[in-house]
Parts: C-alpha cells; sequence; structure tokens
C-alpha cells in the first residue's frame, strides 16, 4: 500500500508537473537546490500536520465555514515553520524571504485539506500529507537542480564543470518558467509514450 | 513625504518588479484565467480593488495592534484572516450596494483569498519593506495594476497560441509557461529604468 502511495504522490498526481498546484514557490524559490529543498521540507511539514489536524477535527468544524478554519490550521504551522527557520536555519530563512509566510496560501495544502484530509481518516490522511509533501519536494529538487546547474554552474555551492560559462538567465525569473515548459513537456512527453504502449 | 518616492514604488510594483513576471506571486490565478481577455480584466479589477483595501487594512493592523502589543510574529495568521474577512466583507457590499459590480467581479472574489499575491503585497508592505501608510496604498494598487497589465497580455497571447499549431508534448501548460517567459525577458528589460535612483537610493 505504501508502494502505491508514494508512486501517487511523486508519479501519477504529482502536485506541480501534474496538477499544476503551488507554482509561486516553485518557480520561486528554485534558483538553487538547497532552497529549493528547504522549502519542500517546510512545506511538507505544513502540509503533513495541517492533514493530521484537519482529519481529527473534521467533525467539528461547520460545513459552511470550513475554509477559513482550515486556513487558520494551517497559518498555526507555518507561523510555527516560520519561527524555528527563523531560529535555526536563519540564512535560509533570509534566502526564502516572503515565500515562507505565503506557505499558508500554497494551494497544495489547502487542496490536500479540501479534498482528502476532510473526508479520509487520520492514518490515511497523515500518509497523503507525507506523499504529496515528497511530491512537491522531488519536483522543486528537480527544477532546482537543473537550474542551478545552468544558471549558476554549481550544484549545493560547488563547481559542477569546470569551465562551462553559466546562463545566468536560468537564475532570473525567465529561466524559471522556461525549466518548468520543458520539464513539464518532458513528463507529457513520456506519459503519452506510456498511454500508446498501453493501449 | 514626497511625490517621486511615490512615482518610484509604484513604477517600480508596475514595471520593474513587476509581481507575476519577476517576483513569481500570483501564479495561479495569472495560469488559470488568462484564456479569455475578458475574464483577465474581471479578476485584474478585482485584485486591483481587494489588494489596495488590503494593504491599508494589514497596514494599520500592523503598525497601530501587532507592533504595541509586540505579537508581529503573528503576522501570517492575522493578515490571512484579514483578507479573508476583507474579501468576504466586499463581496457582500457588492452584492448589496452595486449589482451590476458583483455580476461582473462575483466569481473572481472568493478565488481572490487564496491569491499569494494579495498576502504578498501586506507582507512586503510591512515586514519586509516597512513602508508607511501613503506608501503601502500606492504599492497596493499599482502592485494590481501590474499584476493586471501582466494578465491581460498573457490572455491576449494565449487567445493567438489556441490557433497556433504546437507540438502536443507542449500545449496546453507548458507553451502557456514559455510565453510567460518570453514575457518575463522583455520585462527584465525594464530593471534598467532606474531614474529616480539618486533620490530614492
Amino acid at each position: 500500500m505504501l508502494k502505491e502511495e508514494l508512486k501517487r504522490g511523486i508519479i501519477t498526481e504529482n502536485p506541480i508537473l501534474i496538477l499544476a498546484l503551488g507554482l509561486c514557490p516553485a518557480l520561486a524559490v528554485s534558483t538553487s537546490l538547497k532552497n529549493g529543498f528547504g522549502m519542500g521540507v517546510a512545506a511538507t511539514f505544513v502540509l503533513t500536520c495541517s492533514n493530521l489536524i484537519i482529519s481529527i477535527i473534521k467533525k467539528l468544524i461547520p460545513d459552511r465555514v470550513r475554509i477559513p478554519c482550515f486556513i487558520i490550521v494551517i497559518a498555526t504551522f507555518v507561523t510555527i515553520t516560520q519561527l524555528v527557520m527563523k531560529a535555526y536555519f536563519p540564512d535560509l530563512d533570509k534566502q526564502l524571504g516572503i515565500f515562507v509566510p505565503l506557505i499558508v496560501v500554497n494551494c497544495i495544502i489547502l487542496g490536500r485539506a479540501e479534498a482528502f484530509a476532510s473526508k479520509n481518516n487520520i492514518i490515511h490522511s497523515l500518509v497523503d500529507g507525507i506523499v504529496m509533501g515528497l511530491g512537491f519536494t522531488v519536483s522543486l529538487c528537480i527544477l532546482s537542480t537543473i537550474r542551478e546547474i545552468l544558471g549558476s554552474n554549481k550544484l549545493l555551492g560547488l563547481t559542477f564543470l569546470p569551465g562551462f560559462k553559466p546562463m545566468t538567465l536560468f537564475i532570473l525569473a525567465p529561466g524559471g518558467f522556461f525549466t518548468i515548459a520543458f520539464v513539464m513537456g518532458i513528463v507529457n512527453a513520456v506519459r503519452q509514450k506510456n498511454k500508446v504502449e498501453n493501449a | 513625504m514626497n511625490i517621486a518616492t511615490l512615482v518610484q514604488i509604484s513604477i517600480g510594483a508596475i514595471l520593474i518588479n513587476n509581481f507575476v513576471l519577476t517576483r513569481f506571486l500570483g501564479l495561479c490565478p495569472f495560469f488559470g484565467v488568462s484564456k479569455k481577455l475578458s475574464s483577465a480584466l474581471g479578476m485584474g479589477m478585482a485584485v486591483i480593488f481587494v489588494m489596495s483595501v488590503a494593504s491599508m487594512f494589514s497596514w494599520i493592523i500592523y503598525n497601530y495592534v501587532l507592533i504595541p502589543y509586540n505579537v508581529t510574529y503573528l503576522y501570517t495568521i492575522i493578515f490571512i484572516l484579514v483578507i479573508a474577512s476583507l474579501v468576504q466583507l466586499v463581496e457582500m457590499t457588492l452584492q448589496k450596494f452595486s449589482p451590476n459590480l458583483y455580476d461582473a467581479l462575483g466569481i473572481y472574489l472568493p478565488l481572490i483569498t487564496t491569491n499569494c499575491a494579495i498576502l504578498g503585497v501586506a507582507v512586503l508592505n510591512t515586514v519586509t519593506e516597512d513602508y508607511n501608510f501613503l506608501e503601502s496604498i500606492v504599492n497596493g494598487i499599482s502592485s494590481g495594476i501590474g499584476f493586471t497589465l501582466a494578465l491581460v497580455l498573457m490572455a491576449g497571447i494565449r487567445g493567438k497560441l489556441e490557433l497556433a499549431n504546437i507540438p502536443k508534448t507542449l500545449a496546453g501548460l507548458p507553451i502557456a509557461f514559455i510565453a510567460a517567459g518570453l514575457m518575463a525577458i522583455a520585462f527584465l528589460g525594464f530593471s534598467g529604468l532606474n531614474f529616480f535612483q539618486s533620490i530614492g537610493g
């Protein structure tokens, strides 16, 4: 079961590359692998905890005000993340900047709360939070690895290929759009090929 | 207080640090509602409106409630609550007093709560940039205009893309990303626009 769940989160229902949710943080912080990974872990933490709490209190929340209730639960965990990050990873906090508080309005988290945690039991919601968070982290790592190598010829701060002249465009805004466009294109191509083979 | 600073802030927010194309804020509505020109305009108007009201209220609450009580670390929770209730309030007011405008903007308003550009402008005004009241409002309005500009341009481009012959693997979202990337390159050109640098630093 765990293997299937993992496959669902990372491949078939990948939040960024297939569902196209949570694009803002995905493009904004994927300038280096370290930032992308940090953002992924932070969002996974918030997603898992909010899924857990929401599935516990789902019977107490009146249907009409469920969205504000979800947002408050999410915002609480985001604030916890912010404080922890400021205390233990001040450099990362500075790099991610405004995108740490903006985890609150990350559509993946609210989307999972609404579509999954408010309807399923605690264990399933917890697992769903973890696998969806992993999917988010994996796609952020893919995007940020490509952008860091092409844009600054580095990987995790170390020089990647000596003598290769980096294309600065890739760590600027346009590079983010181009990278995700081509990664999505490759994903589409693979999916279409699989469909043809299965048919 | 001087006019040059305000002009600098508004040009900065509309062109140089365009919310969508440079700062990567509000991408979900940018790709979600940019398929038709009319809906792009409606969404843009709603965003300008909510953004200016939200920057006003979040500034007042941050400076007169959060700072005096020394609870600034709660800003994320407070701002999202303020924005969610504001959107609700705006929706009810419009419904009551201006049904025509409500019909035009109605369906876009609920979507705005989760538009990260609104929370983004509130955080930028208070926590990151430390603007004063007037500067916050100007920044709110011009960020909204910048968002609308990018959204409307994108809607025009996507209208043409519908008719173009695109490789099957890139059809849909990927080609929209590429178009946005090309627009972002064009907007990078505005970063040379620093004619107020001697005044504003």
